[in-house]
């Protein structure tokens, strides 16, 4: 076994196993910390594939954000997950047999794969050759698929647009800061002093 | 080559500018007052972009290598969609106004879904089809639950946004299976792979999965458990619009992946798509039977008659298209008007939607109850009103394709919707007395139901000459 293979191996075990441990955990943080071992094993495979931009993008983005703010997430909702996943349970024989079939019927169509006779061609044929894989896929992106690229920026846009709509409050009892107001005030009439004599109120 | 391409999608690009700079200057300026300002302007583009592509236009061409089609097709697409949602936003500013739910993101997020539609409607490869589609799904998202504080609008828009979630997972799985066969995400690329009597059952599974992605869209049973509830939940104005372009979209990218990306397996996908209009069309004629709510019968009535879109794509030929491009023009139009009168439809100020309340409409406003029975009847398919001249097209493509079970069935499911539009005519016009609405006034909402009950009238010389441009679009779509 070369050493290519067994980091395959090594890897693909560890990510299969952390994705098993993501969803059977009972404690959702720990699902969490298992979902980060599942995401630096998946950018090991990618690096064995010769794609160490997408395994850098993979450890920056999901480890450093995603998995982070899942997190956060995770540990400041108060959500009972033990009731969630009683409620879950009353569906799983029905939710298992669909799976079962799904599966099923995912095995024939793989079982009688076959593909057209220029898919391989056609599939490279949108790579650029001779360059390392960063610059390939800026080409592609930047390029090719500009249109694509520049309608993901507006779908983030309306889900941006939809976050603020759909939450954001004004409301009209808050004291806010003025900072001009701060600066421009006089001290001479910032406090005032009253004598007040013993016995009496003001 | 780039400059080239920009000045094809160069009406996406302007609305998609105006948008975003329009967002901006609202922000910094009035807020939600400049938002009754903000739907005219909007409006107002729509309309200019619609002449502008209808005028314009010619042949068909291609951006971006393929990714981006500019043809008949697409042009009578997004002259509709663009149409229809420039009524339907100047409709809903009342409505939204006096309700406190006119904000500024509104006319702006409808513009923004109105670029995801156009994208739709020209996609020419699998991944300008799905951020289309994403774009547009996910505006549509939020102004289902723009009204925040009530918690059916919030249901509505959650139920949408997870079943959306569902039927795009659906898609993109199809959509997998369909590049794994052919190794390309073009649309002329897959059509090239696909073709032939042998064809894998990778390839039909890719097949089977995104059609069913496309019959969520277009709320085709047994994929529209949705529909209902949304149109019920979100706001009225919002119901209409649901009702009007992103169905016109929906249908549009259906028939355009249906005939420029599988058209060599028409066979294939000829069944699918027969048994989701023949399902359709009973399901909706039956099941709004029990319903007492005009928004909820408007719901099952656009499933049936996405089902009479469906059998024109069903029959698998130009004139099958050019019927369900006819069919769908009619049927924004009869929507419109019809929304125009729910919308009208309150009593102390507060929106009514229970056809009870429609009881002897006809002798206290004696127009709209006229204008409304004119729609009515041109929805249920009686001639001879427009209505019926869009089911004669769909019944004629399906039994020229050799469908005739297909068209029998349409017709005895057409009968069947047929009575509960005619149980609201009865109401309005022999109804039981009872305490009646007031109010609903508005000019606007008037001009919107009579013109439309006019073109149900008018049309029939000759659909306002329709099938000629919509024959065109067919023949650059299927060839």
């Amino acid at each position: 076994m070369t050493i290519a293979a067994l980091a395959f191996y090594l890897f693909a075990i560890t990510t299969i196993a952390g994705g098993l441990f993501t969803v059977i955990s009972r404690n959702p943080v720990h699902s969490v910390l298992w979902l980060i071992l599942a995401f630096l094993s998946s950018a090991g495979l990618f690096v064995l594939l010769g794609a160490e931009f997408v395994a850098m993008l993979l450890i920056i983005v999901y480890v450093g954000a995603v998995a982070v703010l899942f997190l956060f997430v995770v540990m400041m909702l108060d959500v009972d997950f033990a009731e969630l996943k009683a409620e879950m349970a009353k569906y799983m024989p029905l939710a298992l047999l669909i799976g079962v079939i799904l599966l099923m019927q995912l095995g024939m169509a793989f079982g009688a794969w076959t593909e057209a006779d220029q898919a391989q061609a056609l599939r490279g044929a949108v790579t650029p050759t001779e360059t390392h894989n960063t610059a390939a896929l800026g080409a592609l992106i930047y390029d090719r698929y500009f249109l694509i690229f520049q309608l993901a920026g507006l779908i983030l846009l309306v889900a941006m647009i939809g976050a603020i709509v759909l939450t954001l409050r004004h409301r009209q009892d808050v004291k806010r800061q003025d900072i001009f107001e701060q600066l421009y005030r006089d001290p001479a009439k910032a406090m005032e002093l009253k004598d007040v004599k013993p016995g009496q109120g003001l | 080559m780039l400059q080239a391409d920009l000045t094809i999608i160069l009406p996406e690009i302007i609305l998609s500018i105006y948008a975003m700079l329009a967002l901006v200057a609202a922000v910094y300026t009035g807020k939600d007052k400049a938002a009754p300002m903000l739907v005219w302007i909007t409006s107002a583009l729509f309309v200019v972009l619609a002449v502008w592509i209808g005028m314009n236009g010619e042949g068909s061409t291609e951006a971006f290598g393929g990714m981006f089609i500019e043809d008949a097709f697409s042009r009578f697409g997004k002259v509709t969609i663009l149409l229809s949602a420039a009524a339907v936003l100047v409709m809903s500013q009342d409505y939204m106004h006096r309700r406190g739910l006119l904000r500024f993101e509104y006319p702006l997020l409808v513009a923004l879904a109105v670029v995801g539609m156009m994208v739709m409607v020209s996609s020419g490869d699998l991944m300008t089809l799905y951020m289309g589609l994403e774009l547009q799904s996910l505006s549509l998202y939020v102004i289902a639950s723009l009204r925040r504080e009530s918690a059916k609008s919030t249901e509505a828009g959650l139920k949408y946004f997870v079943l959306g979630a569902l039927s795009s997972g659906l898609l993109l799985y199809g959509a997998s299976l369909v590049y794994g066969f052919s190794g390309t995400t073009l649309f002329a690329g897959i059509i090239e792979a696909a073709q032939g009597d042998y064809l894998p059952l990778g390839m039909l599974f890719g097949l089977v999965f995104m059609a069913s992605g496309f019959a969520f869209k277009v709320s085709a049973v047994p994929f529209h458990m949705w529909t209902p509830d949304v149109y019920e939940g979100a706001p009225t104005p919002i119901t209409a619009f649901f009702a009007t372009a992103p169905k016109v979209a929906a249908m549009g990218l259906f028939a355009r992946v249906m005939h420029d990306a599988f058209g060599g397996m028409v066979g294939d996908w000829q069944q699918i798509v027969a048994l989701l209009a023949v399902l359709s069309m009973f399901l909706g004629a039956i099941a709004a039977i029990g319903q007492r709510d005009i928004k909820r019968l408007m719901a099952y009535s656009s499933i049936a008659h996405m089902g009479y879109a469906l059998m024109g794509l069903a029959a698998g030929t130009a004139f099958g298209v050019q019927a369900m491009l006819v069919y769908m023009a009619i049927y924004v139009t009869m929507n419109i008007g019809t929304f125009a009168f729910i919308l009208s439809m309150e009593k102390d100020g507060q929106p009514v939607t229970s056809i009870d309340s429609l009881n002897l409409l006809a002798r206290a406003e004696p127009g709209k109850a006229l204008a409304m029975l004119v729609l009515l009847f041109s929805l249920a398919g009686v001639p001879p009103l427009v209505g019926f001249f869009g089911k004669f097209y769909v019944l004629r493509a399906a039994y020229d394709a050799g469908l005739v079970w297909l068209a029998v069935a349409g017709v005895v499911a057409s009968v069947i919707g047929a009575f509960y539009y005619l149980r609201i005519v009865y109401f309005m016009y022999f109804g039981e007395e009872s305490e009646g609405l007031d109010g609903g006034k508005s000019a606007m909402l008037s001009g919107f139901l009579m013109a439309s009950a006019a073109i149900m009238l008018i049309g029939i010389v000759n659909l306002f000459g329709i099938e000629t441009p919509a024959a065109m679009a067919a023949a650059q779509l299927v060839n």
